[in-house]
């Protein structure tokens, strides 16, 4: 398949767009894989990738049972950040980061990830404080971070509520310069079609129904278009772990819940971060099409449904107000759900299973579409080295039991609290 | 809005409420020393996609704790009581 270059594009313009080759094949699944990756998303996507080009692995399929990037890689808030406390967060989140910073030239396609910084707001002195650690940690791990003070965060957002009314007036923030947005549907396809021109089988409308075991091992999965039989079965479906892991009789420790998120009509212009608030939890961003995109709380019960509750709409308005007062009358464009893998102590789990040939990506939480890359890189390294990488040795299944937790937000197995 | 049949105060809106959580897992004994035992109560979870039995705080209401019966795929409610209650599927004679 070609490059995309700007001779390709001057080349199908002149051809009147009618010679674009499409971006990745819609094979017929084989008999076997040596690797089946189960989850078309981002993450199943960027293993894949990382399987066949960092590890030279190639006789690889990705199984998908709707369209590619359906999942939670089309129904977040797109951010991408680093600004995490704890060292096992810290290192792999960055390394992610630092992926995102070469990917569309990775991927000759362009992923649209825009570095517009990530702006936490604070609003008391306590919450400084706090931010203050956050950031010193952050550098003293070589990631990038810089406390802000009302007067600094008032030049650079000045649409937020800095009156003597608002109810949480706000006291500074903590940057990170380097984070920012990516569009989500061009990381899906750009993944995609990368995997692809390595040799990789994208199969769609392919779900998985069950497994063929044999001891302690997976000989084959069950899908809707057939038994494919697996050297090396990786999960990477986020929301869903639970509901694949109950068919082999494994106990995770994640429950499922859903998140909404929301677009407003388009706008020009205005907001040039993300920024989010530190008094509820609230995030918005301007998209490129103009619309706000901004997202809240989870709904708060276990829920497989890809749809939320009015109550939870109304909570993030009214955090999206006290935060923009002059959002106030906007209209709403659309509003979906997505279901998050949350885990018991907020982080996620990469790393193997129980089962021997069975490699588990989960529990990803809010955060799942700004480590994309990162997932998929050291997914990659471990299900090809059978060991994990040291930038995922913190984040194992098996910390529950050992009480190593990394608990970023000290809140305790409480999985929507964090 | 999820309506819960509040066995003290009759159906209301989900806002009401508090979620607790899986009302299947049962607390160790106080003498227990078992990790595993523990480690099982604190951190796994089913997590069904399907009938969920679950805990629900009445605490905008009577603040009483009660046990409902909700699809995790539907969010349907299949039935709500005290939580010594057993709640059987409508349809099904299984009873968790």
């Amino acid at each position: 398949m070609a490059e995309y270059s700007v001779f390709s594009l001057v080349r199908n313009a002149l051809t009147g767009h009618k010679n674009w080759q499409r971006a990745w094949r819609d094979p017929e699944p084989k008999p076997s894989y040596d690797v089946v990756i189960v989850g078309g998303g981002g993450h199943g996507l960027a293993t894949a990738f990382y399987l066949a080009k960092v590890h030279g692995i190639r006789n690889v399929a990705v199984l998908e049972k709707g369209w590619l990037g359906g999942g939670n890689t089309g129904r977040n808030t797109t951010i991408v950040r680093s600004n995490y406390m704890l060292d096992d967060n810290s290192h792999f989140y960055e390394k992610s980061l630092q992926l995102w910073e070469q990917l569309s030239h990775e991927l000759n396609f362009n992923v649209m990830f825009s570095q517009r910084g990530v702006l936490n707001l604070a609003h008391s002195d306590g919450q400084m404080d706090r931010f203050a650690r956050r950031g010193n940690s952050m550098r003293l791990n070589g990631v990038d971070a810089e406390l802000l003070d009302r007067r600094q965060v008032m030049k650079m957002v000045p649409h937020l509520d800095f009156s003597d009314e608002a109810r949480f007036p706000i006291y500074g923030g903590l940057l990170q310069p380097r984070g920012g947005t990516a569009r989500h549907d061009a990381v899906a396809w750009g993944l995609a079609r990368g995997a692809d021109r390595l040799g990789v089988d994208i199969i769609q409308n392919c779900e998985v129904t069950g497994f063929r075991r044999s001891g302690n091992r997976i000989e084959a999965v069950e899908t809707s278009r057939g038994t494919i039989g697996c050297g090396k079965l990786g999960f990477a479906v986020a929301g869903n772990t639970g509901h694949l892991a109950s068919k082999l009789g494994l106990k995770l420790p994640i429950e499922s819940h859903v998140l909404q998120a929301f677009v407003s009509e388009p706008l020009k212009p205005f907001f040039d971060h993300v920024v989010t608030f530190g008094a509820e939890h609230f995030y918005l961003s301007q998209s490129d099409k103009g619309g706000l995109v901004f997202g809240g709380d989870l709904d708060m019960y276990n829920s497989y449904a890809q749809r939320g509750n009015l109550p939870t709409i109304d909570h993030v308005m009214r955090a999206g107000l006290a935060m923009v007062p002059s959002i106030s009358r906007l209209r709403l464009l659309r509003h979906w759900g997505g279901v998050m893998d949350m885990s018991m102590d907020g982080s996620p789990i990469i790393g193997k299973s129980p089962i021997d040939n069975l490699y588990l990506n989960c529990g990803w939480c809010y955060g799942g579409f700004k480590a994309t890359p990162g997932s998929g890189w050291v997914f990659a390294h471990t299900i090809a080295e059978d060991e994990p990488h040291a930038l995922n040795a913190g984040l194992r299944l098996d910390r529950f039991e050992r009480g190593h937790l990394i608990d970023e937000e000290a809140t305790g197995a409480v999985p929507g609290k964090h | 809005m999820l309506y819960i049949d509040c066995p003290y105060c009759g159906s209301r809106g989900h806002e009401e409420f508090t979620y607790i959580g899986d009302a299947t897992k049962k607390r160790p004994d106080g003498a227990e020393t078992s990790d595993p035992a523990w480690f099982d109560y604190v951190y796994l979870r089913d997590n069904p996609r399907g009938p969920h039995l679950e805990l629900w705080h009445h605490s905008l209401g009577c603040r009483e704790v009660v046990k409902v019966l909700r699809n995790t795929l539907t969010h349907e409610i299949l039935g709500a009581g005290r939580p010594g209650d057993k709640i059987a599927l409508p349809d099904a004679e299984t009873e968790r």
